[in-house]
């Protein structure tokens, strides 16, 4: 987690994998540590759970947030601001891009792949939560990635495992998966980035370079009875 | 370790109409149940089902009353403008006596309103909706867990009585991520003689059909079908009971709302207020026996709503008016928070003795 960042770096994956939580405490991560940066929301699929959710504690961090004008709002339109160009243009700043679930949510970042693989200095990365369940095994999640690529037309470059049940998950849950992960990441040829846990797991969970999450935004939030 | 998945209440629904044995899915997009549309389409072909995103919500409605009269397992979904659009085809539905599914996750309306969670469909839901005298089986899930275990249920309480159900959920539940359970269960076949499948010259054909152009014949069959909803309102209802044992005041709600009144249920009780809550689960038929006893010793009662205030009518209803009823609410996809409904029911302590 410490290492140097790519110029880019980009969450994807399916659906509802958490890719968004990620992307926004990766980018905090990186801040804390030293870098400029960036964050661009790029999802035109969903318009619940958005990175803006999490603007104030961006702000906070002194990250700019580049996402569609309309987000969090009841305007559901699909389109992306001229600002996210900045992201990729702009070398001044490390960019973090969080993209929209599975291809459907991919095809928005194709528009942007030419400048990315022409600087060549990003991190194309796989967000993979193996208790959701269209991606429970390795077949369905290489299957997934396939289509997320040849939606965006980028390759993916690292894994991250990010297995989880939300609230009930508990450091052996996460640790049940590793298996599934590296597998994964010796089928594709990709290494794993890191495994991402809530905070409160992350003080059980000691198997494998962790990326503890201190942010954790959910659309539903209420203390459970 | 754990044999739970992370869903969402929509792909929730879809999963569990699959292990109910649904092979049909008929549907158009409209947030908040785009993903139950969206995991159908991903699913039924690898299972040799039909997903198929007809052109409009009425057109989808038409091929559910086409499955549903061929004896299949169906569904169609959609959120609060849709389901107005399916209106006419849930009338033939019921007037055809066929089961069927149908999902609403409730947006704000009226009109296109917004893409923000709403109740403000119970009246439709609950009261018709379409034309007619009908009745749907409607059933309010609280839980992405409930989302799943309510549609196989309602698939079942609609076959058992030839009457269309309705799941009311709301964009909260369909969109939330919540660990679920899904228990491979045994698909019970049952038997729909009255099927439309072909008579393979074995005996006589039968006629789905919601036409009456005999009164005394169509007066005949609306009382045959108030039996079985008596039938219905006998044997079928739902709901749960919180903190309610001594309880003199009563929070009244149902879905999300109830959830966040239970919070609200159990800070006022550690402010020493005896309250407690009741959940109906199915929405039609209403636990009216429940709430009317419990007016034999609750002072008052809150309805907790997103909407304007609509099932507030049924409460009152039920206890025949005989304690205070008042409401709390949000609307226009507004979201109570817990905070509001414990103010309300300080306010009741305070007023009502």
């Amino acid at each position: 987690m410490n290492a140097k960042p790519k110029r880019v770096t980009i969450f994807a994956g399916h659906y509802g994998s958490g890719k968004t939580n990620i992307a926004v405490n990766y980018a905090i991560r990186i801040k804390q540590n030293g870098y400029p940066v960036k964050i661009g929301d790029m999802d035109i699929v969903n318009p619940y759970f958005r990175t803006k959710d999490s603007a104030k504690e961006l702000s906070e961090a002194g990250i700019e947030l580049i996402s569609p004008a309309f987000a969090n709002s009841n305007v559901d339109l699909p389109a992306l601001p001229q600002q996210l160009y900045a992201l990729v243009w702009d070398k001044n700043y490390y960019a973090v891009l969080d993209v929209g679930g599975d291809d459907r949510g991919a095809y928005a970042l194709g528009r942007y792949a030419n400048f990315i693989k022409e600087e060549n200095d990003y991190e194309m990365v796989f967000v993979v939560n193996f208790f959701r369940p269209l991606t429970p095994d390795v077949t369905s999640a290489i299957e997934v990635m396939r289509e997320i690529e040849d939606a965006c037309k980028i390759k993916f470059t690292a894994i991250v495992n990010n297995s989880n049940l939300g609230n009930l998950t508990k450091a052996d849950d996460v640790l049940s998966t590793k298996a599934k992960a590296d597998e994964l990441s010796k089928k594709t040829g990709l290494p794993i980035l890191f495994t991402s846990v809530s905070e409160e797991v992350g003080k059980q969970y000691t198997a494998d370079d962790k990326f503890a999450m201190t942010l954790q935004k959910k659309y539903f939030d209420i203390k459970e009875i | 370790m754990s044999n739970k998945v992370l869903m969402k209440g929509n792909e929730a629904i879809a999963e569990a109409a699959i292990k109910a044995g649904c092979r049909h899915y008929f549907g158009y997009p409209i947030t908040p149940q785009t993903e139950i549309a969206a995991y159908m389409a991903k699913r039924m072909p690898k299972i040799g089902g039909t997903f198929l995103q007809a052109e409009s919500e009425v057109s989808a409605i038409n091929m559910v009353y086409g499955v549903a009269g061929a004896g299949y397992r169906v569904m169609t979904s959609s959120s609060s403008p849709g389901i107005s659009l399916k209106q006419e085809g849930i009338s033939y539905i019921a007037g055809a006596d066929l089961p069927a599914l149908i999902v609403n996750v409730q947006r704000g309306g009226p009109g296109l309103g917004g893409i923000q969670p709403s109740q403000s469909d119970y009246f439709q839901a609950t009261k018709g909706g379409g034309h007619g005298d009908y009745r749907l089986i409607v059933v309010a899930p609280a839980s992405v867990q409930e989302m799943a275990d309510l549609t196989i249920k309602s698939f079942d309480l609609s076959d058992k009585y030839r009457v269309p159900a309705m799941l009311l959920a709301d964009g909260t539940l369909g969109q939330m991520m919540e660990p679920v359970s899904l228990p491979d269960i045994e698909v019970k076949e049952v038997e729909k003689p009255w099927a439309v499948r072909g008579t393979k010259g074995e005996r006589k054909h039968n006629i789905v059909n919601s036409l009456y152009l005999n009164p005394e014949k169509l007066e005949q069959t609306n009382f045959e079908r108030y039996e079985r909803y008596a039938e219905i309102e006998k044997n079928e209802v739902m709901y749960e009971e919180f903190m309610m044992e001594d309880a003199q005041y009563c929070v009244v709600s149902f879905g999300i709302a109830s959830r966040i009144s239970k919070n609200a249920v159990v800070e006022a009780r550690k402010q020493g207020i005896k309250v407690g809550l009741i959940r109906p689960i199915t929405l039609w038929p209403f636990p009216k026996a429940v709430l009317k006893k419990a007016a034999e010793t609750v002072k008052g009662f809150i309805s907790v709503e997103l909407s304007m205030g609509q099932m507030i009518e049924d409460v009152k209803l039920a206890i025949d008016c005989s304690r205070p009823v008042v409401l709390c609410n949000r609307t226009g996809g507004m979201i109570p928070s817990p905070e509001q409904v414990l103010e309300s029911i300080k306010n009741m302590a305070k007023e009502v003795k």
